[in-house]
């Protein structure tokens, strides 16, 4: 396999699963399983994503159905020893292109996070596509949250489970929702001393939101636990509680609750929920839709089949939900793909998926119900808090758009202040941008806000020399003639 | 967590340098790790306003970390692995779109190649495959 060379010998795949964490690992084992032919692109170094996030020098996580995580690295590992599935880890896909609209092969572009990384493949081909794509931690501005030392809840995480490290000695975690608290103790046993979780939803009201049929003991064991290492770590857990500015001049000094409270920190970890990177499905024309939580996803149907022919999408890119309905979605991808190979595939398993996405999404939907990004965040916001930390774009900025230049969606918002014209591309600002438009027009957000935002030319930077070579291979005549990978059929 | 690691790991450690200054990084840290485990929280300049940036996302999806990694421009920190006697080195004024980003396309102003990034190819490439054209699902 790694003896491929780099662009004369391109066989096409049958299946090109892109993220390797809880869905793309479950779609990957599950198709190669079956007996496809699989390659799994993944930009992270190690399997897991970000839900699994661990080190070379430490076990992977016991929690979040740790065990699970084990067995699928295992069931990976095998497939690989086989034959059956080619695992391309840091490997970031820049652009899938499809020479034949609607079908024939795709061919995806890759290359490594940074300049100098080693890439095995610049490019693969395959017949069909699983979008694993994951999703990162919604942000919401506020004035201050650009100075350093102020970081993404996720980010902080990644920190101390991938790197073993912490940004600071004395942190406040805000916003809301339960991945708070794991990143709250998280630093409490790294030795940080935490002055308080701010959860802005009167939280702990989840269980109200959930209809009797629906029950999730792993989740509510999760619960306790987290509560009992809370108190352990006498982390204060203040609800209905938001940050309002965040004071400091070159770097983060503390923060101003809302009743006036200051915190001295040093470090300050704030995430909303999280939001699916759309930029793939997106680039492939897939429809999306504004889920429960308000972010755009991609609309799957029954058998995880996106809108756009022998494109399949799995995980957070179809909704926020954690890894238990990831998986299941991942594995119905793979039995999906099976089926439209020709290949057995055993109902009773695709009725018990198809139980278990349904169970895991009711209960994320009671989630995103109990920690929704509360009415009225952007009273917060001045005329000089910056909204798009690429550009650099403030509020009053925004607002100066709206009123003296008649911006009344994102796109021309985009052009005339340019917000997600940076490097970022909108990846941390969509939403917010998304909500103020519409917030200063004068009506709820919409899929068609998010959209612009949304999506990008290219789903990673790009050199000179990478955009110079040619897109796609079809001159070559032996790529017309896959049998495999032109099977439109799902 | 990291400051009793790093002592307890001196030997096997990455020296690395930023700016002049020694920072150690451990197998498998990021360089934007190392620096933060080192106290260092910054090590960008903002275009316009000349603002300080350091981590933000952690996870490479927000760019503000861009650093100089042995005289590469415009590299995530939080995704570069440390290695030996790398040489770091702070980003003044970088990080903006029209410095060569993918971005520059809709207002129809190319951006530069000089950082290694084209904006100005990408414009032909935006134009035939349609970035923002793909949302109208």
């Amino acid at each position: 396999m790694v003896m491929a060379a780099m662009a004369t010998d391109r066989p096409t795949y049958d299946v090109a699963v892109v993220g390797a964490g809880p869905a793309g690992l479950a779609a990957a084992v599950g198709a190669a399983e079956a007996g496809l032919d699989v390659v799994l692109i993944d930009a992270g170094r190690l399997p897991g994503g970000q839900y699994w996030r661990h080190d070379e020098h430490s076990a992977p996580p016991r929690h979040h159905h740790g065990r699970l995580f084990a067995r699928l690295r295992a069931r990976l590992r095998h497939q690989r020893h086989l034959g059956r599935l080619h695992y391309l880890p840091g490997h970031q896909v820049w652009l899938i292109d499809r020479p034949r609209p609607d079908s024939g092969p795709f061919t995806l572009r890759l290359n490594g996070p940074y300049d100098t990384a080693p890439v095995e493949r610049d490019r693969v081909r395959a017949g069909a596509l699983v979008l694993c794509c994951g999703a990162y931690d919604r942000q919401l501005p506020l004035p201050g949250w650009e100075l350093p030392g102020v970081m993404a809840a996720g980010g902080v995480q990644a920190l101390l489970k991938g790197h073993r490290a912490v940004a600071g000695r004395r942190a406040v975690v805000a916003g809301t929702g339960p991945f708070l608290l794991p990143v709250a103790t998280g630093l409490a046993r790294a030795g940080v001393r935490v002055l308080a979780v701010c959860e802005a939803n009167p939280a702990h009201g989840w269980l109200r939101h959930l209809d009797g049929a629906v029950r999730a003991p792993a989740k509510s064991a999760e619960a306790v636990r987290y509560a009992a290492l809370m108190a352990r770590h006498r982390i204060p857990y203040r609800t209905r509680a938001t940050v309002t500015e965040i004071l400091g001049e070159d770097r983060v000094r503390g923060v101003r609750l809302d009743g006036g409270e200051v915190l001295e920190a040093d470090l300050v970890a704030l995430g909303w929920g999280f939001t699916p990177a759309l930029e793939l499905p997106l680039m492939v024309g897939a429809a999306t839709r504004r889920d429960l939580d308000g972010s755009l996803v991609a609309v799957v149907d029954a058998r995880q089949r996106t809108t756009v022919p022998d494109v399949l999408a799995a995980g957070e890119t179809t909704g926020v939900g954690g890894a238990a309905p990831a998986v299941a979605e991942g594995r119905l991808a793979a039995l999906s793909l099976a089926a439209a190979h020709g290949l057995p595939v055993d109902p009773r398993a695709v009725r018990r998926l198809r139980a278990a996405i349904r169970h895991g999404r009711a209960f994320a939907a009671a989630l995103h119900r109990t920690y929704p990004v509360p009415d009225g965040w952007t009273d917060r916001l001045t005329e000089r808090t910056v909204v798009c930390r690429c550009e650099e774009v403030t509020y009053g900025e925004l607002c100066r758009a709206r009123t003296d230049l008649g911006a009344q969606d994102p796109r021309t918002m985009k052009l005339l202040a340019r917000p997600g014209m940076g490097w970022c591309q909108g990846r941390i600002c969509g939403f917010a941008v998304a909500a103020i438009t519409a917030s200063l027009t004068g009506r709820p957000a919409t899929a068609e806000d998010l959209r612009p935002l949304s999506a990008r030319p290219f789903a990673a930077p790009v050199t000179l020399g990478e955009l110079a070579e040619p897109a796609d291979d079809l001159d070559d005549p032996d790529d017309l003639d896959d049998p495999d990978g032109s099977d439109g059929e799902l | 967590m990291s400051h009793a690691g790093s002592e307890r790991t001196e030997l096997s450690a990455y020296r690395l340098t930023f700016d002049g200054r020694t920072v150690t990084a451990r197998p498998g840290q990021s360089v934007g790790a190392a620096l933060v485990a080192a106290g260092i929280v910054a090590w960008r300049t903002t275009r316009r306003e000349s603002r300080p940036r350091g981590l933000f996302c952690g996870i490479g999806v927000c760019f503000d970390c861009l650093i100089t990694v042995d005289g590469r421009p415009g590299q995530r920190a939080c995704l570069v692995p440390a290695r030996d006697g790398m040489r770091l080195s702070a980003e003044v004024g970088g990080g903006g779109g029209d410095d060569g980003g993918v971005d520059g396309r809709e207002d129809g102003t190319a951006g530069r190649v000089d950082d290694g990034r084209d904006g100005g190819a990408a414009d032909g490439v935006e134009d035939d495959r349609g970035g923002d054209g793909s949302d109208g699902d």
